[in-house]
Formats: C-alpha cells, sequence, structure tokens
C-alpha cells in the first residue's frame, strides 16, 4: 500500500514558494499574459457586441471561453513550471537520491500548480468582471464543476508534458508551452462542436474541456444542456490523469534504468 | 509493496551497507562487472579507480538513481530495490556534480532537503549544522554565489542533514584549494567518528584517500582488483605508493588480475 508523506510533498510545494516568492520574472507570468488575454478578447466581446443585433451578448459565451481556457492553460503550466525548476537547476540528482516517491513528488508539483493558477484565475476575474462586466455566476453553481473539469485536464496536461521533457530532455519544453493552443481548435473553445468536420468532432469529444464549453455556451443561450455529458467530461479528466501518471511513472522507470537521471543534461543516454 | 521481502530491522545491520553482485549494462558496456563488498559502522572506504572505471556508476546505483542489471544492495539490512524510500532515508550523498539550486538560499535548500529526508526537528538541526559547517554568514547567500569552498560545506551539511547511516562522498574535496580540502576532511572524520554509519568515498587524491580512509577498493573495468588497508597495500604489490599503485591500475590491471 503507497502512503504519501506530507512533509515530502509540501517540500516540493516549498521550494517552488522560495522561488517564486521573491523573483518578479515569476510571478509577473503567473497573472500577465492571461491579464493580457482577457483585455484583448473583453475589447473584442465588447466591439462585436456593438456591431451584432441587439439582445444578445459575446460577453459570457467568447469573454467566458477565453478566461476558463486560460485557467486550463496556467493550471497545466504552474505543473509543468514547478517541475521545469528542477530541470533549469540540473536538481534530478539531489531530488531523485531522496526517499521521496514519484506519487510525492507530482501531488507536490499539482500543490504547486493550485496556488499559482488561483492567482492567475482571481486576476482574470477581476480584470473580466470589474472592466468587462464578466458574471460567471450566469453560470450557476455548474462553475463548480466546469473549473474542476478543466482543472483536472491541466493537471493531465501538466504531468504529461512534465513526462516529455524527463524523456526528450530540457529542450524538449517547447512541446509542452504550444499543447493548449494545439487543442484548442478540437475543444470547440469558442464555437460548437458541430461546426468542426467529423474527425475533429470526434477528437473534440474526447477531451474534457469541450464538454464544458458545450455545457457553457448552451447555459448562456437558455438551452438545455447534458448534465451526463459534463460527467463524463469529468471521469474523462479523471482518467487523462490516471494514464498521465502512469507515462510519468514509465518514464521515470525508464530513465532510472538507462542513467537518464543520473546524467539528464546529456539527454543522449538511451 | 506487500510482497517485498521484510528485511533485517530488529536491531542494527551488522554492516551499513552490503553490496552483492552488483551490475550495470548499458547495452554491450559493462560499466560495473558482479562487484560485491561491504562498508562496516564508522569506517570510511575509498572507492578508487581511473575515470571510467564504473566509480561514479556504482554511486549512482546506491543512490536508487539507477536500476541494477544484477545484484542487490542492502543499506542497514534494507533492500534498495524493494524499500527504496526506507532505504534512501538511511542515506545521503555530496558530490561536485550535484550541487543544490543556486537558486535557493542556504537555509532555504536544508530546510527543502531536510524535508524531503524527513528530519525532525528540522530547525535545530540546519542551525546545528550551519555552525558544525562555518555556515551561518551564508544563512540567506543564495548557493549558485558561494565559492566552490563554501558550495562544498553547504552539499557536506545537506549530506549530513539525515545523519545517513551510509554517507556516499563522490570526489567530495575536488576543486577545493588544499587548505579548504583539509578543513573538509576533517569535518568529514569527525562526523564519522561521532555516529554509527559508514561512509564510501571517491577520490582521485591519494593523499587524501590514506589520511582519511580506513580501508580502499581499488576499481578497474567495473570490477575490483585489489582491497585493503591504503597504508599497506602498495608495499603488498611491490609499490612505494599509493599513488603508483593506482597509476599501475589504471595502466596494466592486467599486471595486478588476481593479486
Amino acid at each position: 500500500m503507497m502512503t504519501l508523506r506530507a512533509g515530502r510533498v509540501f517540500a516540493v510545494v516549498l521550494r517552488q514558494w522560495y522561488l517564486v516568492r521573491g523573483s518578479f520574472s515569476r510571478i509577473v507570468p503567473l497573472f500577465a499574459w492571461v491579464a493580457v488575454d482577457v483585455v484583448l478578447w473583453g475589447f473584442i466581446t465588447r466591439w462585436l457586441d456593438s456591431v451584432a443585433a441587439p439582445g444578445g451578448s459575446f460577453v459570457p459565451t467568447l469573454l467566458g471561453a477565453v478566461l476558463l481556457w486560460d485557467f486550463l492553460a496556467r493550471v497545466m503550466q504552474g505543473v509543468t513550471m514547478a517541475f521545469f525548476e528542477d530541470v533549469w537547476s540540473r536538481n534530478f540528482l539531489n531530488v531523485f537520491a531522496t526517499p521521496i516517491s514519484i506519487a510525492e513528488y507530482v501531488s507536490g508539483l499539482v500543490l504547486a500548480s493550485v496556488a499559482t493558477s488561483t492567482l492567475g484565475l482571481a486576476v482574470m476575474l477581476s480584470i473580466a468582471t470589474g472592466v468587462f462586466g464578466l458574471s460567471l455566476l450566469g453560470y450557476g453553481l455548474l462553475l463548480v464543476p466546469f473549473l474542476l473539469v478543466l482543472f483536472l485536464f491541466g493537471i493531465a496536461l501538466g504531468i504529461t508534458g512534465s513526462a516529455l521533457v524527463l524523456r526528450l530532455g530540457p529542450a524538449a519544453e517547447w512541446f509542452v508551452w504550444p499543447i493548449p493552443a494545439v487543442l484548442s481548435p478540437f475543444a470547440g473553445v469558442f464555437y460548437p462542436l458541430a461546426t468542426l468536420p467529423p474527425w475533429m468532432r470526434a477528437v473534440g469529444r474526447a477531451l474534457p474541456p469541450s464538454h464544458v464549453f458545450e455545457a457553457m455556451r448552451a447555459i448562456v443561450a437558455g438551452r438545455a444542456f447534458s448534465g451526463a455529458a459534463l460527467a463524463w467530461g469529468g471521469g474523462l479528466a479523471v482518467l487523462y490523469i490516471l494514464l498521465a501518471s502512469w507515462v510519468f511513472v514509465r518514464v521515470h522507470r525508464h530513465a532510472v534504468r538507462t542513467g537518464l537521471i543520473a546524467r539528464y543534461s546529456a539527454e543522449s543516454v538511451s | 509493496m506487500s510482497a517485498a521481502p521484510r528485511t533485517a530491522t530488529a536491531g542494527p545491520a551488522a554492516h551499513v551497507l552490503s553490496v552483492s553482485g552488483l551490475e550495470k549494462r548499458f547495452g554491450a558496456t559493462v560499466a560495473v562487472d558482479g562487484v560485491s563488498f561491504e562498508v562496516g559502522r564508522n569506517e570510511i572506504v575509498g572507492l578508487l579507480g581511473p575515470n571510467g572505471a564504473g566509480k561514479t556508476t556504482t554511486i549512482n546505483m546506491l543512490l536508487g538513481v539507477l536500476q541494477p542489471s544484477a545484484g542487490t544492495i542492502r543499506i542497514e539490512g534494507v533492500d534498495l530495490a524493494a524499500e527504496r524510500s526506507r532505504a534512501l532515508a538511511r542515506t545521503n550523498f555530496a558530490a561536485v556534480y550535484a550541487p543544490l539550486p543556486g537558486n535557493l538560499t542556504v537555509s532555504q535548500n536544508l530546510r527543502v532537503f531536510g524535508l524531503l529526508y524527513g528530519v525532525r526537528r528540522l530547525s535545530d538541526r540546519i542551525e546545528a549544522l550551519l555552525a558544525q559547517l562555518d555556515l551561518r554568514r551564508f544563512r540567506d547567500t543564495r548557493c549558485g554565489v558561494l565559492s566552490s569552498g563554501e558550495q562544498t560545506r553547504v552539499a557536506l551539511a545537506k549530506a549530513l542533514l539525515n545523519e545517513p547511516q551510509l554517507l556516499l562522498l563522490d570526489e567530495p574535496t575536488a576543486s577545493l584549494d588544499p587548505a579548504t580540502a583539509r578543513d573538509v576532511r576533517a569535518k568529514i572524520r569527525a562526523c564519522a567518528a561521532a555516529g554509527t554509519g559508514g561512509v564510501l568515498w571517491t577520490s582521485h587524491n591519494m593523499y587524501e584517500v590514506e589520511e582519511v580512509c580506513d580501508r580502499v577498493l581499488f576499481l578497474s573495468r567495473g570490477r575490483i582488483l585489489l582491497e585493503g588497508d591504503p597504508r599497506t597495500l602498495p608495499g603488498e604489490h611491490g609499490k612505494a605508493t599509493l599513488e603508483e599503485l593506482f597509476i599501475t591500475v589504471a595502466r596494466e590491471p592486467l599486471a595486478l588480475e588476481g593479486a
């Protein structure tokens, strides 16, 4: 039976806290780019509202979608950034020679992401609500499962991205940053899945965020939405976390077998 | 984990480290070839050999960051392969190629690693080590701006945090000036003498090895070629000094095979 030691999980979070609290260059990206995104899309929706037929509002559909999608991206980056700190400081040998288990290490990365993504969400909500009048309260209590599904899927992406960099080396971090952008056309962030050709729609349905955005658009349009589909999205997100964790464990085992952990910067021991 | 064999826990094991038939292959290359040895309590064992002999590969396997192709490693009787966390909680290391993150201060690094090793009364332990290794004035200094000697002392403080039963030191005095190196050696010897643990030490400085180690193992092409007291071993093989013996091991290992 695997048990998690809270002290070891806390150590990973504490390391991240030490790094973030004293570093302007780490604090600003937590909210700067998502804030820019919200401002940009805030003005776009304002302009669209002014030229569209009266009665409609692009604020809850487009700006709400941007905000939720950026939240997912921040969650993913929260995990990968905490992992990259060990990559950048060449700290793998020190960390993985301690008694910490992979489950404890990954749990620490996830908790670090909870803190950083919450800050990003708070800043986005402040701007979207205060400046552009977005009210996520319009989604009611469904906002909780919306955020939960996106959070879980963001964690899964973060763990997968970290595994990718552990396997391929530090230079592979450039594969990780664009992951949300690559997935967004399939997830139907700004348009219904029905807009997509069949093969893209099939991919989209396999992505948990698509169920969130379909439900969100239904609520804004005053239509009924499928709670079962949203629950399915949540189930998929949990499944992806399990899959991502399995991949990370496999990659770590490979790294221990081949000596990649000990000579990580070489990138080519296997 | 429940299927893991239970190991001796009732009392302290006779050896802090028991290695048996340890082997590591990278494809067709054999880096470590059936190595067996022990480290006893309060014993400092030198692991010597030319570059590429398999010293660091052996240490990486002892640290659990490299999986052996064959063989067993027991740290205080705990099988590393079966109970990794338990075994590593009794171990620590310092190596010249594994500096602590330079973007954290000395005390931050010690706190983070103290938590990872599950050190009790961590604040007291950190204070004691800062005093012991003369690091108090660097408490709030980022490790990256410290000199080599200071960084070595910080790495040593990390290595001693959990009062390890097995301390692995991979060239701990490399890149240090002679005065600092002597100071570091004295501190390590004092720590080894004070506790109940043992030390496995690699170095290319034969003067240092003679001064510090109770016993040495000469590794060549992944195998233990010679073993003995560093002060008497050269004479037993017709050499005047340990350095001469080292050079023979490096250049003519076949001349010593079966010695």
